[in-house]
């Protein structure tokens, strides 16, 4: 396993699970009006933050190492929230507001009189956290099955992914799709018979973020320093050579986008308990372009520099809706130009050049122009 | 099934068609089976004897590479009129031609890039090139450098060459993948032969252009193809380089057939090999440089101007 982390690497986990340590612990047990502690409301918060951070190392594997900008990995990123909210929904039982123990509110609403197969198996955990994996990546399966062996390559690809997840939306915005329609699915009450409001409750599902943020982090770290990790990046820069080399590009594709598209899913199922609501403004378009912002800002190609770029981007969203609501989307729009304009290698290259260790650039880098349609 | 030997006068004929040297036929005249009934080899019996494994007595050739009347067009445009050219085994050719000739779209024929509308592509006298993708023909044993020198950039010298070292291509075998002692002798052994030994820690990106060609023909040595198919390989390269690779091919030729491209007439006398020249997507003349260039024909649309 030597090679796998690096001095970035590292220096990322430590401190990932630091905050999985240290964050529950200020919140515990320091006094409330102390300067370090972490208030019960940051709690998911901060939770949400380490699930974006998850969804764009999961966009960085495909787009940083095989050069497939993905417009749409909201999608995968919703489905994953959609099969735990499903969960959640049936987790209430009676305690809805119409008191049916099988069929959610909505269904009673829109007069159903049973649940639609889909639902089935649903109020059982495993079942769900099996459907968080599933859906995403048998999609982005069948999905990348027929996009890479026709070889529909660059921004063809990309609106391709733009046009699935607009689909998406569009059909989940429709109430007899048996998804709640534009309300979505939220009142959760509890998740595996804990309260999903209880600050215990918040303090693990954000253990569980920065957990699944670590172990996120490791698999594609490994995949990507792996000989196929190699081919991928050789896919990137010249995909006909490989080709010549005997490589079966769109197989090695296939297993990126498709292990991408999962760890999407585990995101959004992290992100649905701790925001309380899944709804299909997530499929959205806009969503799916900020993640790749995300990632450019981080540093495309790097992992860590993606989840710092999550990490920044969205604790800068958060102040700045929070001072200047209207300007939010001008700012975003400035930070993507200044970053790819005086920053094409990210926040992450910006700190590799200040401490002079860009002498010896990385191999697996990209090239320093982000050109964001390959 | 009885075999029925076709016509070879016939097809040598065609394979030769342009060449006006009866003492060019240098291949030996494949020995090409149809099923009786069928008019001419039909790609439907090509893919049942590719389908059968590859044994020497089901070969419909003795020539590793085959092409029979192969036409490519592009939007009517007959990039390769019902070209026909026979490679021997551990045979090496040099192919000139004026631009547009097809030579190009001659190696994306031969390595599973275009398919042609018609015609007949054999490897080794068993395998259908028509039918298989690039990945499939390159794992054949069909190599090919392309016009710019095109490596991995991003990697080092040394995972250019290891990704082209010949092993399993799969990807999940690949991501299980630890560097065995062989591949590392394989490589340590194929830089010193392109003389990259120094650079092997290098990004390939940072290579001059010399260099990179050198790497990519080291790329090439690693897949142990059987056929090399070499296009421009002293573009842009100085004299030296240009002799030095030169050389080199001629050793690689004792153990692989090599078919170069190539517009450099020094390099191709350094080559010394039979020459093909093409125009217009057919072979217009083969045999000895020397011989070639004296044609009327040649000089009319090469190499007088």
């Amino acid at each position: 396993m030597r090679g796998i982390i690096d001095r970035t690497g590292g220096i990322f986990l430590v401190l990932v699970l630091a905050a999985a340590v240290l964050v529950p612990a200020s919140n515990l047990l320091l006094p409330e009006g102390s300067a370090l502690h972490v208030p019960d409301y940051m709690i998911p918060l901060l939770g949400k933050y380490l699930t974006y951070a998850l969804l764009a190392v999961a966009v960085d594997l495909v787009w940083g190492y095989c050069g497939v900008l993905s417009l749409g990995h909201g999608a995968f990123f919703a489905l994953g929230g959609y099969a735990m909210g499903m969960y959640l929904m049936r987790q209430i039982g009676p305690r809805g507001v119409y008191g049916n123990p099988v069929l959610p509110d909505f269904m009673v609403f829109l007069n159903y009189h049973e649940l639609p197969w889909f639902w089935l198996g649903f109020n059982w955990f495993p079942f769900a956290m099996v459907m968080v994996l599933l859906v995403p990546g048998l999609l982005a399966f069948v999905f990348g099955w027929f996009a890479f062996r026709s070889r529909v390559t660059g921004v063809y690809l990309s609106i391709i992914t733009q046009a699935m997840t607009f689909a998406l939306m569009l059909a989940f915005f429709r109430n007899d799709m048996g998804f709640g329609g534009n309300n979505g699915l939220t009142d959760f009450k509890d998740i595996l018979g804990f309260s999903i409001q209880a600050p215990e409750t918040r303090l693990v599902l954000f253990v569980a973020s920065a957990l699944a943020l670590a172990a996120g982090y490791l698999i594609c770290r490994g995949l990507v320093t792996s000989k196929y990790g190699k081919v991928l990046v050789a896919v990137r820069d010249a995909e006909s050579r490989t080709r010549f080399l005997g490589y079966r590009v769109e197989n090695y594709k296939l297993v990126a986008w498709t292990l991408s598209a999962m760890l999407a899913g585990v995101a959004g199922a992290l992100y649905v308990p701790q925001v309380g609501i899944i709804n299909p403004g997530e499929f959205a378009p806009a969503q799916s372009i900020e993640m790749v912002i995300w990632v450019a800002v981080g540093g495309r190609g790097t992992l860590v520099g993606a989840a710092l770029g999550a990490l920044i981007v969205n604790a800068g969203k958060t102040w700045f809706t929070g001072v200047l609501p209207e300007a939010w989307l001008f700012a975003l729009g400035a930070l993507f130009v200044g970053v790819t304009l005086f920053l094409p290698k990210g926040v992450l290259g910006l700190g590799a050049q200040l401490s002079g260790r860009l002498r010896r650039p990385e191999p697996a880098a990209p090239s320093p122009t982000p050109t964001p349609a390959e | 099934m009885s075999l029925t030997p076709l016509n070879a006068r016939q097809l040598a004929a065609k394979t030769l068609a342009g060449a006006p040297f009866p003492g060019t036929t240098a291949a030996s005249p494949p020995e090409v089976v149809k099923s009786p009934g069928a008019r001419s080899l039909e790609a439907d019996d090509l893919l049942l004897t590719a389908a059968r494994p590859p044994r020497d007595p089901q070969a419909l050739t003795s020539a590793l590479l085959y092409l029979d009347a192969i036409t490519v067009s592009f939007d009517g445009f007959r990039a390769l009129n019902a070209l026909s050219l026979v490679i021997g085994d551990k045979e090496m050719r040099a192919i000139i031609g004026p631009n547009g000739a097809g030579k190009t779209t001659m190696m994306d024929v031969i390595t599973g890039k275009t398919r042609p509308n018609t015609g007949t592509a054999l490897f080794a006298g068993v395998h259908d090139l028509t039918a298989l993708d690039e990945a499939s023909i390159a794992q054949l044993g069909i190599g090919r450098k392309f016009q710019t020198p095109t490596v991995f950039d991003m990697h080092t010298v040394e995972d250019n060459v290891l990704l082209a070292v010949k092993a399993d291509r799969r990807a999940f075998a690949n991501i299980t993948w630890h560097r065995t002692a062989h591949e590392r002798a394989r490589v340590d052994e194929l830089l010193e032969r392109v003389r990259l030994q120094d650079q092997r820690l290098r990004r390939a990106g940072d290579l001059s252009h010399g260099q990179k060609q050198w790497l990519e023909i080291g790329m090439l040595l690693a897949q142990e193809p059987r056929l090399l198919l070499v296009d421009e390989p002293a573009a842009g390269m100085t004299d030296q380089e240009t002799a030095d690779t030169a050389v080199l091919l001629r050793e690689i030729a004792k153990t692989r057939s090599v078919v170069v491209v190539e517009h450099d007439m020094q390099f191709v006398r350094d080559l010394d090999v039979k020459v093909t020249v093409l125009h217009e997507g057919a072979v217009l003349a083969e045999g000895p440089l020397d011989q070639v260039s004296a044609d009327a024909r040649v000089i009319e649309v090469y190499l007088g101007r």
